[in-house]
């Protein structure tokens, strides 16, 4: 990889209070690569996610994305929410906008897009993730998998590098899964970057350059999924494994 | 709402409800016990009246509302006050509310002094009685001010009510549930858009109500500023009382006059909410 990393985190270190939540954590993320990381519950995967669009602040080691480094200048941070778009469990619209108006208010706060040419790129968006025609309606009235499908073209609309996403199904009754992740199967085949936090390991089999496991707060393994399904390096990683396969 | 949802479906905005029948059974029902709890206390009004050998007057009241003279209608001095009162309210309103809003969001700032001061503020307001702030601001902050005694209660109504406007308004934002918040900042929405377009949108519905109750106390409070002798309807229906000791025709009035003023306030409130959440 001669390109210079979209993502580098270099001994990023973090806690609440006391508790050590991040451990030395180094990654490399390629423009292009998709990441899928796993790990118990509590672990620190959504923290990890967090600290790359400045939700979470991390106390120790650097990260830069796309050239900018995070730190306490309020201009990178706000450029790189330009950049880094993120998707959430619980799906997170704004419940008194509809669809449209959802994927359209960032998009004129946040980079003066003009309405008509906003709403272009927003119905454009919509039907990517193939609900064009629930544009008009409120948040409230759709299913979980249109509202997951709704926050996902809210975040492409800002035009992001990166998307993020942090168990984008784990809030969605089980017939619904399917229909978010071919939306996110779709997406990686444009060339996004991705890093995605799930425990859907068809997923992750299908789509993941490299699967990362965290557990207690450190990146324990990063291989590629062939790799990582066949044959896990560490205990935990294997006893992880078995666990939500098995499930 | 299925996937094959048709393009008039997704016009629709909120499912019909059943508003009208739920609507008129309440009413009637409110209507009821109020028009019963209004023929109780005339009826004790009445009575106590006969047994103290109270001489109703009621004729007497009229002119102090209005007069015609040539043919033109003079307003008497309960109306005058009335509009003095009602200008007082609606300053201090006006003032109150967005003190409510500044004070609230400073308060969860997070910032040390804006912590400090809007606390300290919200604290000495709503644990001292608020007759004594009145003193306490016309004979010593107006002096040091100079400001005339109407801005005096006007500014004192105010500092009063904003600070329970405050609590309300920290209150609704801090009911926006910390994903929306999230979600905006991971847009790159900045702060004041985040505010604006997003939290306070879903935070005032729910201010509404209370936030009424505060303007219907302030309308009620001006009655207070009778002490620094402004002729609001209070002062001028002392007034008159102790010219003619029409004291129960007088004060039924004046009390009268607040209820309409205050019914009216909470209606309009009602109606807003009702039309912010049809949206
Ligand atoms: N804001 C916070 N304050 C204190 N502790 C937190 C906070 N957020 C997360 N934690 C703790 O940090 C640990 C890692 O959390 P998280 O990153 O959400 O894990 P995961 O996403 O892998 O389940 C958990 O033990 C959690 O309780
Ligand atoms: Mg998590």
């Amino acid at each position: 990889m001669t390109a210079a990393p979209m993502i580098t985190m270099t001994g990023v270190n973090k806690w609440f209070g006391r508790f050590h939540v991040l451990k030395d954590i180094d990654l490399a993320v390629a423009a292009g690569e998709r990441i899928v990381i796993c790990g118990p519950s509590g672990s620190g995967k959504s923290t990890l996610i967090r600290c790359i669009n400045r939700l979470e602040e991390h106390d120790e080691g650097r990260i830069v994305i796309d050239g900018i480094e995070l730190d306490e200048d309020t201009r990178n941070i706000a450029a790189i929410r330009r950049e880094v778009g993120m998707v959430f469990q619980q799906f997170n619209l704004f419940p008194h906008l509809t669809v449209l108006e959802n994927c359209v208010l960032a998009q004129r706060r946040a980079r003066g897009t003009p309405r008509k040419e906003a709403e272009a790129r927003a119905m454009h968006y919509l039907e990517r993730v193939r609900i064009p025609e629930q544009a008009g309606k409120y948040p409230a009235r759709l299913s979980g998998g249109q509202q997951q499908r709704v926050a996902i073209a809210r975040s492409l609309c800002m035009e992001p590098k990166v998307m993020l996403f942090d168990e984008p199904t784990s809030a969605l009754d089980p017939e619904m899964i399917k229909e978010v992740l071919d939306v996110m199967i779709d997406l990686a085949g444009t060339g996004m970057t991705m890093i995605v936090v799930t425990h859907e390991m068809g997923f992750a089999r299908q789509v993941a350059d490299r699967m990362v496991f965290m557990d207690q707060g450190r990146i324990v393994e990063a291989a590629s999924p062939a790799d990582f399904f066949a044959a896990p390096k560490s205990d935990r990683a294997s006893l992880f494994l078995s666990r939500i396969l098995t499930h | 709402m299925a996937d094959g949802a048709t393009i008039e479906d997704s016009q629709v905005r909120l499912p019909p409800r059943p508003r009208r029948p739920v609507w008129y059974r309440r009413q009637s029902f409110d209507l009821l016990v109020f028009a019963l709890l209004g023929a109780g206390l005339v009826w004790i009004a009445v009575h106590g009246a006969q047994s103290m050998g109270y001489r109703w007057q009621w004729f007497r009241v009229q002119r102090y509302l209005w007069r015609i003279v040539d043919g033109e209608i003079i307003w008497g001095p309960l109306i005058q006050g009335l509009v003095v009162t009602l200008q007082i309210s609606a300053i201090a309103m006006a003032i109150a509310l967005a003190l409510g809003l500044v004070v609230g969001l400073m308060r969860l700032s997070g910032g040390i002094m804006a912590g400090i001061v809007s606390t300290a503020y919200v604290e000495v307001v709503r644990n001292t009685p608020i007759l004594v702030q009145m003193l306490i601001f016309y004979f010593i902050i107006a002096q040091i001010l100079g400001i005339n005694r109407f801005w005096s209660g006007v500014l004192c109504l105010a500092l009063y009510q904003g600070a329970f406007a405050s609590e309300i308004v920290r209150a609704g934002i801090l009911s926006v549930r910390k994903g929306q918040w999230e979600a905006a900042r991971s847009l790159g929405l900045g702060r004041l858009d985040t505010y604006r377009d997003v939290v306070l949108p879903q935070a005032v519905p729910l201010m509404l109500p209370p936030l009424a109750g505060v303007l219907v106390n302030l309308v009620k409070h001006s009655s207070i500023v009778s002490v620094i002798a402004i002729f609001d309807l209070t002062t001028q229906g002392r007034t008159i009382v102790s010219d003619t000791f029409l004291a129960f025709e007088i004060w039924l009035t004046v009390a009268a006059l607040y209820l309409v003023v205050t019914l009216t306030l909470s209606g309009f409130v009602a109606w807003l909410e009702r039309r912010v959440a049809t949206g």
